[in-house]
């Protein structure tokens, strides 16, 4: 009985699950800090559960439809709209679910991080509790089906994340990236409003499917179009609007970093809803595909070259955040430019969007454990100085190794997950352009050039007098990297059963834009 | 021509908040453009949902016959109340900029650089 109600309105917890427990988490704060650790941690893990649920169900049974407020979930359209859906509708297909359980995990390791490593915060209530509505953000986005929904889910995830970013206030400067990331996240919101209200100016709905049916491609879409593509790539962080990331990225704490990483993929998911669901068949492939390409290999190269100089730990990972978003441009820019090509398409083109979409996952395990690490350091030795930092890999060495396990994935070593991933974009991508597929190389050589430094001038070199008392994190600490350094080999280790299961779901649903309308308006497309 | 007229004045405020934002060097007139970013956008959106000579959907003394459906209307109100949230916490950021550094001058500010 209790079992059937919960798989009937998955979708609908996956949202209220943390909502609820981000409205509770003041409330059990008042009574005892230790229960609302707790608490937090219970509500985390019950939202990994449900995104975990809801995965098996839309990879046995197909796209999931919530209607809210309907008399059953899955009736979208009301029997006297006139075949309108104009309830706010779910339509969690493959890719929602691949990004929800991606971002589940990440929110579940970062909660147990936090517990202990942000222990010496005041305010950690709200905290919390914001921390739990950034969750719902980025949820909402993946999951909703309805453009306004999208705006709404875009900007909790915008201010809960802007108002993390600046909690640690640090003399001012948290603010200041705070007050940056804030005010570039709302003007790219009020552009993807901007966008919505030109949709239903044209086709009277807020629907993606319905958008998306009866999408025409005039002057106004394409106006939409950029609208949309500028606003969520400068949320996702692609080069040439990722001036914020860096600032946002090196002043947050450090849990709340690795999950603004899940947030940024958030609005990269929206790029691809936008160009494959809403478009998809009136794009001219080619040039948007290149767009994309270039979005991606500008980001993968100057990312990449801003990030050797850094002195600041969280500020290089922040550069190769952006450097690792272009691998994912690219794999499925790639994958976009030859959609209209059946065989090309099958020669490489769905390994390439493949690639690019493994390498989502995957960005968000190592990133958010190279994150979590950088916060470890921080939390014992004070600064995160690289010409100060020295020595200590002699008492820290569970995080040096989640380190080591992090840095290799991220530069392509194998046997860890960004190997994997990397390989099926160099492999697909060079049969497309080679060149394309060399810079893709140089720039992960580069990168492991520049973890190599950082690992020597962090772990290496004898004990310096300064960090005499350093030891190693708490265990709560450890336990949060532990769980993303075992995906990391995990996924590393056994790609093809990953791709198998998550990706190529994902990849073919972002790809098929019939059924995607089809499961909303019911078999006219 | 009429018609269009708030369309027109929609996006002349857009563009005076945005070109605001970028050319202002106080933070808190920044907040203000995009306030009014904000403000063109919630004009934009009522301007679509404009029918002529169509019956609001309040029941109350209503004369009856097929009524608008308040889509646009739902989403701006939303929009006003997200605009406050927002507002309300970028000048908060503010608040502490100015208690810190003692300036909201961004050539002042700018500490973070690389």
């Amino acid at each position: 009985m209790i079992t059937g109600w919960i798989m009937e309105n998955l979708p609908a917890l996956l949202l209220a699950v943390p909502m609820l427990g981000a409205i509770l988490t003041p409330l059990v704060g008042k009574v005892s800090e230790k229960g609302r650790n707790a608490w937090v941690l219970l509500v985390s893990l019950a939202a990994l559960c449900v995104a975990a649920l809801l995965t098996n169900e839309v990879l046995s049974s197909g796209t999931v439809i919530y209607t809210f407020g309907a008399g059953t979930p899955a009736s979208a359209i009301p029997a006297d709209s006139g075949g309108l859906p104009f309830r706010i509708i779910f339509t969690v297909d493959a890719m929602s679910v691949f990004m929800a359980i991606s971002a589940s995990i990440v929110g579940f390791a970062v909660t147990l991080f936090s517990i202990a490593g942000d222990s010496k915060m005041s305010g950690k209530d709200s905290f919390y509790a914001l921390l739990l509505l950034m969750q719902v953000g980025i949820l909402g986005m993946v999951c909703t089906g309805d453009m306004f929904n999208f705006f709404v889910f875009l900007e909790i995830n915008s201010l809960a994340g802007a108002a993390l970013v600046a909690s640690r206030v640090d003399k001012g400067y948290a603010v200041e990236a705070g007050l940056k990331y804030a005010v570039l996240s709302t003007l790219g919101g009020l552009l993807v409003l901007f966008a919505v209200g030109l949709f239903y100016g044209q086709y009277d709905a807020l629907n993606m499917a319905v958008i998306a049916d009866s999408m025409q491609f005039g002057v106004l879409d394409k106006i939409a179009l950029v609208l949309l593509l500028v606003a969520l790539a400068m949320k996702s962080g692609a080069v040439p609007m990722h001036f914020w990331t860096p600032d946002a990225y090196s002043m947050a704490p450090s849990s709340v970093t690795a999950f603004l990483v899940v947030a940024s993929q958030a609005s990269l998911y929206g790029v691809f809803r936008v160009v494959f669901t809403l478009y998809n068949v009136t794009l001219d492939y080619a040039t948007i595909g290149w767009i994309i390409i270039i979005l991606g290999v500008l980001s993968m190269f100057i990312g990449v070259t801003m990030a050797i100089p850094q002195k600041d730990v969280k500020r290089l990972m922040a550069y190769h955040a952006v450097s690792q978003t272009g691998y994912m441009l690219l794999g499925v820019g790639v994958g976009l430019a030859v959609l209209g090509n059946a065989a090309m398409m099958d020669a490489f083109g769905m390994t390439a969007m493949e690639g690019g979409l493994f390498h989502i996952i995957n960005h968000a395990m190592y990133k958010g454990l190279l994150f979590l690490t950088a916060g470890a350091i921080f939390y014992q030795a004070g600064t995160r100085n690289l010409n100060k930092l020295g020595g200590l890999g002699h008492e820290m060495k569970w995080t040096m190794v989640f380190f080591i396990i992090g840095a290799l994935a991220i530069a392509g070593i194998p046997p860890f997950n960004g190997f994997a991933s990397k390989l099926m974009i160099y492999e697909s991508v060079f049969m497309f352009s080679p060149i394309l597929s060399i810079i893709a190389m140089v720039v992960s050589i580069l990168t492991l050039a520049s973890f190599v430094k950082v690992f020597h001038s962090m772990f290496m070199g004898p004990k310096l007098p300064e960090y005499e008392g350093v030891r190693e994190v708490p265990r709560y600490m450890l336990a949060g990297m532990g769980i993303l350094a075992l995906l990391v080999i995990l996924f590393g280790v056994f790609p093809q059963q990953v791709v198998d299961f998550l990706i190529t779901p994902a990849a073919t649903a972002l790809v098929d834009q019939g059924s995607y309308i089809a499961a909303v308006l019911g078999g006219g497309a | 021509m009429i018609y269009n007229l708030p369309f027109i004045a929609a996006g002349l405020i857009i563009i005076i908040g945005i070109v605001m934002m970028v050319t202002k060097k106080n933070l808190i007139r920044i907040v203000m453009g995009l306030a009014l970013v904000e403000a063109g956008v919630n004009l934009f959106l009522v301007a679509t949902g404009y029918i002529e000579n169509g019956i609001a959907p309040i029941f109350t003394n209503s004369p009856g016959g097929e009524m608008v459906f308040p889509t646009v209307q739902a989403m701006t109100l939303t929009n006003i109340v997200i605009g406050i949230a927002t507002t309300a916490l970028l000048l908060s950021f503010v608040m502490i900029i100015y208690k810190k550094y003692g300036t909201v001058d961004v050539d002042k500010t700018g500490r973070l650089k690389g």
